[in-house]
């Protein structure tokens, strides 16, 4: 769709998963073997044809910039459109908000030429058809689109999710910041459809009244002059809010109806290619559930696992329920369980760990 | 522009005819190989690994498939505002035109493609072979011995050398004589269809050779053997690597057996040397819990329920329950169902086994199976 321009948003990452981003924002966590999160949603834009995306960074957007590159793989290198990486205007300052990174980078809309915006974080894993997205916000004549779930993971304390309740005709009538959703409840996600218009006259009166908020003062200010529909996402996504929920909805990945909804569906999720040859399994190899890319070499036992790209598991060595990041090497004899490596781990020979209750994080490039 | 040191010309025209149903479509540089190449992968790797930037593809033989393959050559970085990759088809100018008579003859009819960069050597290859070679070793011996051709060779068994064009040499490795597939071999000095020109002596060969009636305007037929007889400085280039011409069946599926060796006799993941290809993007592996893979490469895409054993699965091929797949290669998007069993087969790119199909199993030499096919659980009692 040439008229609609995307905007993947990390101004807003949650402190979550805090051993897998020290260095990198939570976009570009590596996820299911060969992906980072944000390609998700990059691929979500590529089946709407999104021929203009912005990602708007706040810290830490190296990997996420050394990772879409030219964006090339989503389609995104065009001459006059294409993909723009926006960091703050203002680096030694604290961002007060999205809406002042928008209104920084207010150029960048007026610019474009498209008449809807889509909006969305950088980490939902899930597959949103979002030409059903539009073609609803329209026939509703919505000034404002909100995308919700309902909550479908285990209890949580922590409150980190926004709620939205609805009318019977599914308007938003009320957002609730900072909840911890109960089974059922609407979890907002983040994701909205707006006017282009409509948004830059947003953002200007918003940042006038110095209210940065694109959510608080853009959606819930506005729910009773503005038409704000909600949005059911009916489809697979996991709420990963923690270690365990990151570990869990990677093993999820080893369900074969999972993987066949996100893989072999209609549209596909692209990542940035890399020339890595086919997997070698040896003689001595003994793999069985588990998620595994190119570029490996495996001589060992692999169990319920997810093996990202380059990774060896030497003779002898066992890996299981665990997620070996890209380059990782698990030397003879060494045996992991619930153990999440990050890129370029080395477990040396014989080491054995067993994480029992809580998945357990092996920082990047570390020799255990 | 600067002139270029030399220009790469890539010969991949060929029908190759010998590798059957798997080349009715495609032409043979474009046959899938190793799980997720294509055989020209190998040579325009080696290309970028050699710093040549400019390689003029020559193209003939149902070329649609390669070309769109190749594009703009991004994947091999071969995407060059002065330079690149070129793909040449045959065409008419207005002194008429004509097919491709012989490899020398690709390369006279694109003459003017060559002499635009103005280089100083020309290197020709062949995009239906298995090696990785720096073709920069090649350059610098050939200017040492202030050579006017080089060819490289490889030292093939003595039993098999009658297949070969074969390279009588002195001591300096010079050659003095050159015999296609000769009943009693001299030498074991196999060409490997590589070849390094001085690209001023070339052109003069090469006009000669299309004004000679009854020539059949071929490098290793009238080109070398002339440049030998006139006493030319031609010199082999000896490479003690792995290469293999996969144009046969049999050496198609001996090459993928190569890959499987622990070490292999073919490293594909050599970090060093690697080799890119085109057009991937495919979920990670699927490997089942009643799942068993020995001795395998198994690409991106792949779900795997069955059994494989010292086979290559290339990218999106799903192997059911119960199947077992043994010293086989299976192409791209190939889909096997339930209690199948394969045995010493190549299957070809998109084709459907039915549950319970049985081929390949007490048959002699290598079963192959086409593109695109449907064989059903009757196959093997036809």
């Amino acid at each position: 769709m040439n008229n609609v321009l995307g905007v993947i948003n990390l101004v807003n990452e949650k402190p979550i998963l805090k051993e897998l981003t020290q260095h990198r924002c939570l976009a570009s966590v590596p996820f299911g073997g060969r992906y980072r999160m944000i390609d998700f949603t990059m691929s979500n834009f590529m089946n709407v044809s999104v021929s203009k995306v912005a990602i708007f960074t706040k810290d830490k957007y190296r990997s996420v910039m050394d990772h879409l590159g030219s964006g090339k793989e989503w389609d995104l290198d065009h001459r006059s459109q294409g993909l723009f990486i926006l960091p703050p205007s203002h680096p030694d300052e604290k961002i007060k908000g999205d809406l002042q990174q928008f209104f920084d980078h207010l150029e960048f809309f007026q610019r474009a030429n498209a008449d809807t915006v889509i909006i969305a974080p950088g980490h939902h894993i899930c597959k949103i058809d979002f030409n059903e997205v539009i073609k609803e916000h329209e026939s509703n004549e919505a000034d404002i689109t909100v995308l919700y779930k309902d909550y479908d993971g285990k209890p949580m304390r922590k409150p980190l999710y926004h709620q939205c309740s609805l009318d019977i005709n599914g308007e938003v009538l009320d957002i609730e910041l900072y909840t911890s959703p109960n089974r059922g409840d609407h979890v907002c996600l983040e994701t909205y459809v707006i006017g282009k218009q409509l948004l830059i006259d947003l953002i200007k009166k918003c940042v006038d009244n110095e209210e940065y908020d694109f959510l608080k003062d853009v959606v819930k200010a506005n729910l009773r002059d503005l038409r704000v529909q909600g949005y059911e996402f009916k489809g697979h996504m996991p709420f990963i809010h923690s270690l365990e929920t990151y570990h869990t909805s990677n093993m999820e990945f080893l369900n074969p109806e999972i993987l066949n909804t996100y893989f072999y569906g209609s549209w596909e999720v692209f990542t940035k290619i890399k020339h890595e040859a086919p997997t070698n399994y040896a003689i001595s190899s003994e793999v069985s559930n588990s998620l595994i890319a190119n570029g490996c070499n495996i001589e060992g036992i692999v169990e319920n696992s997810i093996i990202f790209r380059g990774v060896q598991v030497k003779k002898g060595a066992v890996v299981k329920n665990s997620i070996i990041m890209q380059r990782g090497d698990i030397e003879e004899g060494a045996h992991i369980e619930n153990i999440i490596t990050d890129k370029q781990v080395i477990i040396t020979k014989g080491q054995v760990l067993k994480a029992r209750h809580q998945p357990t994080v092996i920082k990047k490039a570390e020799v255990i | 522009m600067a002139s270029k040191k030399w220009v790469a010309m890539l010969l991949a025209g060929g029908q190759g005819s010998r590798l059957g149903e798997l080349t009715s479509d495609l032409a043979k540089p474009a046959v899938p190989f190793g799980g997720k190449y294509r055989i020209i992968d190998f040579t325009l790797s080696n290309c970028t690994h050699s710093g040549i930037d400019t390689v003029g593809i020559l193209t003939q033989y149902r070329p649609h498939i390669l070309n769109s393959y190749v594009g703009n050559g991004r994947t091999w970085d071969l995407d060059r505002n002065y330079g690149g990759v070129a793909m040449l088809p045959p065409y008419k100018g207005k002194d008429g035109g004509e097919w491709y008579k012989g490899t020398a003859n690709a390369v006279y009819q694109n003459f003017h493609f060559i002499d635009q960069y103005e280089p100083e050597y020309v290197l020709v290859i062949s995009g239906d072979h298995i090696y990785k070679m720096d073709y920069n070793k090649m350059l610098e011996d050939h200017v040492e011995n202030g050579a006017l051709a080089t060819i490289a060779v490889i030292e093939v068994p003595w039993n098999e050398a009658n297949r070969f064009g074969i390279m009588n040499t002195d001591d300096t490795d010079q050659i003095i004589e050159f015999d296609e597939k000769p009943e009693h071999p001299k030498s074991n000095l196999a060409s490997m269809g590589v070849y390094l020109f001085n690209w001023k002596h070339l052109k003069k060969y090469l006009t000669e050779d299309e004004n000679t009636i009854g020539s059949t305007n071929d490098f290793g037929k009238d080109i070398i053997p002339k440049m030998i007889d006139e006493g030319a400085h031609v010199q082999a280039y000896r490479f003690k690597d792995y290469w293999k011409d996969v144009g046969t069946v049999e050496s198609l599926w001996e090459a993928h057996m190569d890959l499987l060796g622990e070490p292999p006799a073919f490293d594909l993941g050599d970090a060093n040397w690697q080799i890119y290809a085109g057009n991937a993007n495919h979920p990670p592996q699927y490997i089942s819990q009643e799942a068993e893979v020995l001795q395998s490469l198994i690409n991106e895409g792949c779900l795997v329920f069955g059994k494989v054993e010292h086979s290559v699965l290339s990218y999106n091929v799903q192997v059911g329950k119960g199947s077992t797949i043994k010293d086989s290669v299976i192409m791209p998007n190939v889909k096997i169902g339930k209690n199948v069993t394969i045995e010493k087969a190549i299957i070809g790119s998109g084709t459907i086994i039915e549950d319970g199909a049985v081929i390949g199993v007490n048959k002699q030499g290598i079963t192959l199976i086409g593109e695109n096919q449907r064989i059903s659980p009757t196959y093997a009692k036809l």
